[in-house]
C-alpha cells in the first residue's frame, strides 16, 4: 500500500498545479531571476496562461487586403497570392486563420483574437521580395541597414506591373517611419540600378535559426534549389568568383545586411558543394521567424495594401457557442452521474480521475497553448470519452471477476490488469491516428485538423496515465479507508 | 448462450440497408450536382455582404432574417462598430455591423431591400465616407469570394485516412501477433472503419438530398472523429478475443467470439451510452450551428460502435469460415473441419 500513498501525494501535487493554472486569472509565469527585464537566462521565463479561444468561438480581427493601385493582376496572380499569404500565416502558427479571396484583387484575412499591432499582419502584408544583389566594390560602412537600394529585379517587376516611374531616380521605397509618410528615394550605383543576382524564388527552404550563446543573435538559414531554377546556377558562380567581397541582401528594397562571402563559401560553390546558406542581420526573433516564413513561401506576386481592419464574432455565433459549451458540460455531469450510479464506490474514483483528467488538460491548453475551436473541443470530447471508457473496461472487467467469485481485492487488481491491455492497445491506435493526422493537418496548412489531433492526442496520452493510475490509487485510498464495509456489500461496487 | 455470430448475414444485410441507399445517394448527388454530398460555402465560395444597420439587432435575429428571405447556407458574424463623431452626431441608438457569408443569391437587391424591411432588419446606415468614396462601397457591401476552405485540406483529410488504414493496419497486425492470423483482425478492423465513413458520408449525402444538409468544414472533423473512435471501439473488443483464445482452445473460433462478444457488450453499451448523453445534450440544448455537425457525429459513433460488434467481429468468422468471396480462395472445404457449435 505504501506505492500507493506515494502516487496520491504525485497526483494531489499534479492537481494542484493544474488547478492553479486553471484559475480563470492566472497571472502567468515570470521569472526574472536576475531583474534584467529580460527572460532570456537559466530557468528564466515568460509566459502568459490563458485561454486562447479559435476564430470560430471567439472570433478575432479581420484584414482586408487589397493590391496596391495601379498594380496589374489578373485571377491566376491573384490567387497565388491568397495561397502565399494563407501559407505564410500558418508558417507563423496562427490557428484556423480563415483566408478568402474577393472579387476586386481583395483578400479577406480573419485571424483569431483581437491583436491590432499583431506580428502576422506584417509578414501577411509585405511582398516579401528578397534578393542577393551585386555589391562588389561596396565598401564596409559605406551603406546602413534600412537603405532603399535600387536593383535590376525591382526595376523589372514595376515594368511588368505598370507602376515603373519615368525615370530611374524617381523610383522610392514606401516610408517606414509612421510619422513621416514620405517615400524614401532610392539609391543607385553610379546612376544605374544594383544587379540582382537571384531572387528568393531560388531557395528551397527557409528557417529562422539561433546562433551564439551567450548573446543570441538570429538568423535565416536556407536551402537553394536544384541547378536549373532560376537565379541559383548564376548565384552559385557569382559566390564562387566573389570571394571576399560583399554580398548585399535587400528585401523589398530595403538593405538587410551586406555580408563579405568568405573564402572556403566561395570554395564551396566553385567546387559545386554548396547548397545552402545563411541570412545574417539585425535580426530578433520575431523578424527572423517572420523572414523565414517569406521566404520559405513565396514573395508574393503582387504588392498589397491594408485597406480596412475590423474585430470580427465568432463565425460560429456568440450565444450559441455560449450555449454549446453550457449543453457540453450539461452531457459532462450526466456521464459522471451514470459512473456513480452505475458504478457505485468504483464511480467515485472514476468520478474523481475524470475530473483531474479535465484538469489537466484544461491546465495544458493553457499552459501551451492550444487555440480551442470546435475542431479542437471536439478531439478533447472525445478523449473524455476513451477516458470514461477506461474506467468502464476496468469496472466491468472487476465486476465479472467478483462474480466468478474472487475476492473483492483480488478483482480489483484483476480488473486493472486485464483491462490494461485493451486500454493500451486502443488508446496507442488513436494516438497514432493523432500523429498522422497531425503531420497531414501541418503539411496541407489544414490547421483545424492539427487542432483536432493536438487535443485528442494530448487527451489519450493523459488519459493512459489517469484512467489506470490515478483511478487505482483513489480505488484503493478508498477500500484502505472502507474496505471491510465494501467486502461485505459487493453492492457497492456496482456488481 | 445466444448465438450471436451465427446471425452474421443479418447484420451485414443491415449495414447494406444503410451503405447502399448512401452509395446511390451519392451517385445520384455527383451526376445531379458533381459533388457526392451536397458542400456549403465553406467549399464552394459564395457572395460575402457586409452592412450596416441603424438598429442594434441581435445575432439570431439577422439569422432568423435569412431563414426568413429562403437562405439555408451562411455565417453571420458581427463587426465592431464603426466609431466615429459622425456616428454618434447621426443617431443616438448604438448601431450594429455584420459581415455575412452566403450562397449565391440571384437577386442580391431584392435580399436587400427584403432586410430592410421594419419587421426585418429596419434600414441600412451608410457613411458619408461611403458616399465621398463609392470604392469603398464596392469593396465592403456586397462580392463573391472564394472558398475558406481549400482544395489542400479536402486532400490532407483524404490522404490522411488512407494512411491512417495501411498503418492501423499493421498496427493492430503487431499488436496481435500472438494469435493466429493476426492481419485479419487489422483488415477487418479497417473494414469496419471504411463501413462507418460510408454510412456518415451516405447519411449525410441522403440528408442532403432529403433536407438541403450540406456540408461544412465542420463535417471534415466529424469523419475524423469517426475514424479514430471506430478503430479504438473495435480494438476493445478484439482485445478479448485475443485474451480468449488461448484460455478456451478446446473451443471452436465462433464459440470463442461469441463469448467475447457478450462478455464486452456491457461496456460497449455503457461506453455508446455515455457518447449518447453528451451529444444528447448538446443536441438538445447547443447551439444552432452546431446541430447539424453533432448529429452527424452521433450517426458516426452509433456507426462506430455497431460496426465494431456486428461487422468487424462477424467478418474474423466469415473469414475463418471461408465466407469471404476472393479472399477465401480455397473455398469452403475448411467448414467441416471446424467443430460443429452446441
Amino acid at each position: 500500500m505504501r506505492g500507493y500513498r506515494l502516487w496520491l501525494v504525485v497526483i494531489l501535487a499534479v492537481a494542484a498545479v493544474c488547478a492553479w493554472m486553471s484559475l480563470p486569472n492566472n497571472p502567468g509565469i515570470h521569472w526574472d531571476w536576475n531583474d534584467d527585464g529580460k527572460y532570456d537566462g537559466e530557468f528564466e521565463m515568460d509566459r502568459d496562461i490563458k485561454v486562447v479561444q479559435g476564430l470560430d468561438l471567439q472570433g478575432g480581427s479581420r484584414v482586408l487586403l487589397e493590391a496596391a493601385p495601379g498594380t496589374k493582376y489578373d485571377d491566376e496572380t491573384m490567387s497565388q497570392a491568397v495561397q502565399n499569404v494563407e501559407r505564410r500565416v500558418n508558417g507563423l502558427g496562427v490557428t484556423e486563420a480563415v483566408v478568402q479571396q474577393q472579387e476586386g484583387g481583395r483578400i479577406i484575412v480573419e485571424l483569431p483574437g483581437v491583436r491590432r499591432q499583431s506580428v502576422a499582419f506584417e509578414a501577411i502584408k509585405s511582398t516579401g521580395l528578397l534578393e542577393f544583389v551585386d555589391f562588389s566594390g561596396v565598401t564596409a560602412g559605406q551603406y546602413t541597414e534600412g537603405d532603399c537600394i535600387l536593383t535590376t529585379e525591382q526595376v523589372r517587376l514595376a515594368q511588368e506591373r505598370g507602376t515603373a516611374p519615368e525615370s530611374l531616380d524617381q523610383y522610392t521605397c514606401p516610408s517606414e517611419d509612421l510619422n513621416n509618410p514620405e517615400p524614401t528615394p532610392a539609391i543607385l550605383n553610379n546612376g544605374q540600378p544594383f544587379t540582382t543576382v537571384m531572387t528568393g524564388a531560388g531557395l528551397e527552404d527557409a528557417a529562422p535559426m539561433v546562433q551564439g550563446q551567450v548573446t543570441a543573435s538570429w538568423t535565416v538559414q536556407f536551402v537553394l534549389k536544384d541547378k536549373d531554377a532560376p537565379g541559383v546556377q548564376a548565384f552559385i558562380d557569382y559566390v564562387a568568383s566573389h570571394a571576399n567581397q560583399p554580398l548585399a541582401i535587400v528585401l523589398d528594397g530595403r538593405l538587410v545586411s551586406y555580408p563579405t562571402i568568405q573564402p572556403d563559401l566561395a570554395s564551396a560553390a566553385a567546387a559545386g558543394t554548396m547548397d545552402s546558406g545563411i541570412i545574417t542581420g539585425a535580426f530578433d526573433r520575431q523578424e527572423a521567424e517572420i523572414l523565414a516564413a517569406q521566404l520559405k513561401y513565396g514573395a508574393l506576386p503582387i504588392p498589397l495594401d491594408i485597406i480596412a481592419f475590423d474585430t470580427i464574432g465568432p463565425t460560429l455565433g456568440k450565444i450559441s457557442v455560449e450555449r454549446s459549451v453550457r449543453a457540453g458540460i450539461i452531457g459532462v455531469i450526466t456521464v459522471l452521474l451514470f459512473m456513480l450510479i452505475y458504478y457505485r464506490i468504483p464511480g467515485i474514483a472514476a468520478a474523481l480521475a475524470l475530473l483531474l483528467f479535465a484538469l489537466i488538460n484544461f491546465a495544458l491548453f493553457k499552459f501551451l497553448p492550444v487555440t480551442l475551436s470546435l475542431p479542437a473541443i471536439t478531439g478533447f470530447l472525445i478523449s473524455i470519452g476513451t477516458a470514461v471508457d477506461g474506467n468502464i473496461l476496468i469496472f466491468e472487467r472487476m465486476k465479472e471477476e467478483l462474480r466468478d467469485g474472487r475476492t473483492m481485492d483480488r478483482a480489483i487488481e484483476a480488473g486493472f490488469n486485464r483491462a490494461w491491455t485493451s486500454i493500451r492497445d486502443s488508446n496507442t491506435s488513436t494516438i497514432i491516428i493523432c500523429l498522422i493526422l497531425y503531420f497531414f493537418g501541418s503539411a496541407f496548412g489544414a490547421s483545424a485538423v492539427r487542432g483536432f489531433a493536438v487535443t485528442l492526442g494530448m487527451g489519450l496520452v493523459i488519459n493512459l496515465f489517469t484512467a489506470v493510475i490515478v483511478t487505482r490509487t483513489f480505488l484503493h485510498t478508498i477500500v484502505l479507508i472502507a474496505g471491510d464495509q465494501l467486502r461485505q456489500r459487493h453492492k457497492l461496487l456496482g456488481a | 448462450m445466444f448465438q450471436f455470430a451465427q446471425r452474421r448475414k443479418y447484420y451485414y444485410l443491415l449495414s447494406a440497408c444503410v451503405i447502399i441507399p448512401g452509395i446511390i445517394a451519392m451517385i445520384y448527388s455527383t451526376i445531379t450536382t458533381g459533388t457526392p454530398v451536397k458542400l456549403s460555402i465553406d467549399f464552394t465560395g459564395g457572395t460575402l455582404m457586409e452592412i450596416s444597420l441603424v438598429n442594434d439587432v441581435s445575432e439570431q435575429h439577422v439569422r432568423d432574417t435569412l431563414e426568413a428571405y429562403g437562405l439555408s447556407d451562411y455565417v453571420v458574424q458581427r463587426l465592431d462598430p464603426i466609431q466615429s463623431e459622425e456616428v454618434e452626431a447621426t443617431h443616438s441608438e448604438a448601431g450594429s455591423r455584420w459581415q455575412i457569408r452566403m450562397e449565391e443569391v440571384e437577386y442580391l437587391d431584392d435580399l436587400k431591400a427584403f432586410m430592410q424591411q421594419p419587421d426585418q432588419l429596419g434600414e441600412f446606415w451608410s457613411p458619408r465616407s461611403v458616399e465621398e468614396d463609392p470604392n469603398r462601397e464596392a469593396a465592403l457591401a456586397t462580392s463573391s469570394v472564394s472558398p475558406t476552405v481549400g482544395k489542400e485540406v479536402t486532400r490532407a483529410a483524404f490522404l490522411a485516412t488512407l494512411a491512417v488504414a495501411v498503418i492501423i493496419l499493421f498496427f493492430i497486425a503487431w499488436a496481435f501477433r500472438q494469435v493466429p492470423h493476426a492481419i485479419r483482425y487489422g483488415a477487418c478492423a479497417i473494414a469496419a472503419m471504411f463501413h462507418d465513413i460510408f454510412v456518415t458520408m451516405g447519411v449525410m449525402s441522403i440528408l442532403g438530398l432529403l433536407f438541403g444538409w450540406e456540408v461544412d468544414a465542420l463535417f471534415l472533423t466529424a469523419i475524423l472523429t469517426v475514424v479514430g473512435y471506430s478503430v479504438q471501439d473495435t480494438i476493445v473488443v478484439f482485445d478479448r478475443i485475443r485474451e480468449n483464445i488461448p484460455k478456451h482452445r478446446s473451443d471452436s473460433y465462433e464459440m470463442v467470439v461469441n463469448r467475447s462478444v457478450l462478455e464486452t457488450i456491457h461496456r460497449s453499451l455503457a461506453t455508446q451510452l455515455n457518447a449518447v448523453f453528451v451529444m444528447i445534450a448538446i443536441l438538445l440544448f447547443g447551439g444552432e450551428t452546431i446541430r447539424q455537425f453533432i448529429a452527424i457525429l452521433l450517426i458516426g459513433l452509433m456507426s462506430g460502435t455497431y460496426s465494431s460488434i456486428f461487422n468487424a467481429v462477424p467478418l474474423l468468422v466469415s473469414w475463418e469460415l471461408g465466407e469471404i468471396p476472393f479472399v477465401n480462395r480455397e473455398g469452403k472445404h475448411r467448414h467441416e473441419e471446424v467443430p460443429a457449435v452446441s
